[in-house]
């Protein structure tokens, strides 16, 4: 579980992020949406402990990322798995070599034992058969589950995706979000997702944070945010023709 | 300007700090540096050798005809020739040379690393991103370019043979007379020593350009530029240095 307390953050001067609390819970998936410049990459690169807020708390499990000493850090960073919006495989290694890495540097495990390991992830993710390819030969798709599976590959406790479907076609993207979902609740990982994508939304949405402006404005779950008298929220949803009219039919046909 | 300097100057001795520690694991950085030995030293070797031998041929010919006079014994050319080959040309503007080849890889390498958030991928695994990355460069190159610096050596004197043995403008025995005279095994060591302090040069100049590059392609590009002016002046200054206290 992870627990963020009044997290602030500024830069130059200018909020950025304005006393952000929230509470992420095992084997849920939580979704950080909002527009473009809202704030969802500050907020989880302040998570992950990439940035250093002015003032809050992130907990991991209760233990404090700002307060903890370099080695503890680097402790907490190997149960710690990340999805980047540009997958960030290593481009100088195979697919197989890019899952077994974290393997290599931080298990104790035999070198049969890895690629054993390496190669469930491949498979969990249906990439076996990309194993032997390098990064550039995969498409946008192939690469992010790649990443996926690296990510997973050492078992983490909690998994952070940031726009893991920026560049991707509607149906690649939906399979990505059920792989995503699927892990979070086999391996019982605490993941928070930050995303525009609203196909996420309504498909993977367990738990879901509105920013706007550096505020969390609104907090819920799928089922109620179509249902949110929020305005702001609501003008961000349903701010693209096909949605807006989707939602008209829909209330037509009540 | 000044305080621009010493603030790059500052960020370097941090990375450096970052760079010089521990391996996570012995086996990868081996690997590591085992591979970076090949990929930016052993890769060198062509060029290195096909620049050296006709720099040995052209010095060869420049000797011959600036130094030649009825007063001057015929191994002055041989004896001139090794002597720009030993002290300057294989360490010194080689080096110069590989700070164009090698330290523009290195920059765009880690600098494309850095803007596709590769770097950031180790930092969140809780790697050392700065050691895993530049120390197995650091290290393979402190020990593959001094080889090169003896290949130029070889190369040199080879092609101011091959030019004396087509031209006719030396004979391979003044040649040998020359390159023997008043050998000293210390203008060997001088080069090796030379080339060891350009290899850190260059690799670490290299890599702290790359590392700290923000932005995209563009930047990279402008990163490795001036990674390669940087370390190109700064083997000169060194180079300085180095003659001073080593002649």
């Amino acid at each position: 579980m992870i627990e963020i307390k009044n997290i602030h953050k500024q830069f130059d001067g200018r909020t950025v992020l304005n006393n952000i609390s929230a509470l992420f819970g095992n084997g849920s998936t939580t979704l950080i949406i909002g527009q473009s410049g809202a704030g969802k990459t500050v907020l989880l690169n302040c998570i992950v402990g990439l940035l250093t807020p002015e003032k809050g708390e992130t907990l991991y499990d209760g233990r404090n990322i700002f307060k903890m000493s370099k080695k503890e850090k680097l402790m907490l960073r190997r149960e710690i798995g990340m999805l980047f919006q540009g997958s960030a495989l290593f481009d100088s290694m195979s697919v197989l070599e890019n899952v077994m890495f974290p393997l290599d540097l931080f298990s104790d495990l035999t070198y049969k034992e890895r690629l054993k390991r390496a190669r469930l992830c491949l498979d969990r993710v249906n990439l076996i058969d990309a194993q032997d390819k390098m990064p550039e030969e995969l498409s946008g798709g192939m690469q992010k589950r790649a990443a996926i599976a690296r990510a997973i590959s050492l078992g983490p406790k909690y998994l952070f995706c940031d726009e893991p479907n920026s560049g991707l076609d509607p149906q690649t993207s939906l399979r990505i979000d059920e792989l995503i979902h699927g892990i979070t609740t086999e391996y019982n990982i605490t993941t928070i997702v930050n995303t525009h994508d609203m196909n996420s939304v309504m498909g993977i949405g367990d738990h879901i944070l509105f920013l706007a402006d550096g505020n969390l404005t609104w907090e819920g779950n799928k089922e109620e945010i179509l249902n949110t008298d929020n305005a702001i929220l609501n003008s961000f949803l349903f701010s693209s023709d096909l949605v807006r009219k989707v939602k008209e039919m829909g209330s037509k046909n009540k | 300007m000044i305080l621009s300097s010493i603030r790059t100057f500052g960020s370097y001795i941090i990375l450096m700090n970052r760079v010089f520690s521990r391996p996570e694991r012995w086996r990868v950085f081996y690997r590591s540096t085992l591979r970076e030995a090949f990929g930016l030293g052993i890769s060198s070797i062509p060029i290195v050798l096909l620049i050296s031998f006709f720099i040995g041929a052209v010095i060869c010919i420049q000797m011959k005809v600036n130094v030649e006079s009825p007063w001057m014994p015929k191994f002055v050319v041989g004896y001139a020739t090794r002597e720009v080959l030993l002290l300057e040309f294989s360490s010194s503007i080689m080096c110069l040379i590989l700070a164009g080849k090698v330290g523009s890889n290195i920059t765009s390498e880690i600098g494309t690393m850095r803007v596709t958030q590769q770097i950031d991928a180790l930092e969140i695994m809780g790697v050392n991103s700065a050691s895993f990355l530049i120390l197995p460069k650091i290290t393979a190159l402190m020990l593959i370019i001094p080889a090169l610096v003896i290949f130029s050596i070889a190369a040199g004197t080879a092609g101011a043979y091959a030019i004396g043995e087509f031209t006719g403008i030396i004979t391979p025995e003044d040649l040998t007379i020359g390159m023997q005279y008043e050998f000293d095994q210390w203008y060997i060591w001088n080069s090796i020593i030379k080339a060891v302090v350009f290899a850190y040069i260059i690799t670490s100049v290299s890599s702290f350009y790359g590392y700290r590059v923000t932005g995209g392609s563009g930047e990279v590009g402008k990163a490795s530029t001036n990674a390669v002016v940087s370390s190109s002046v700064l083997i000169l200054f060194s180079d300085i240095i180095l003659t001073h206290i080593l002649i």
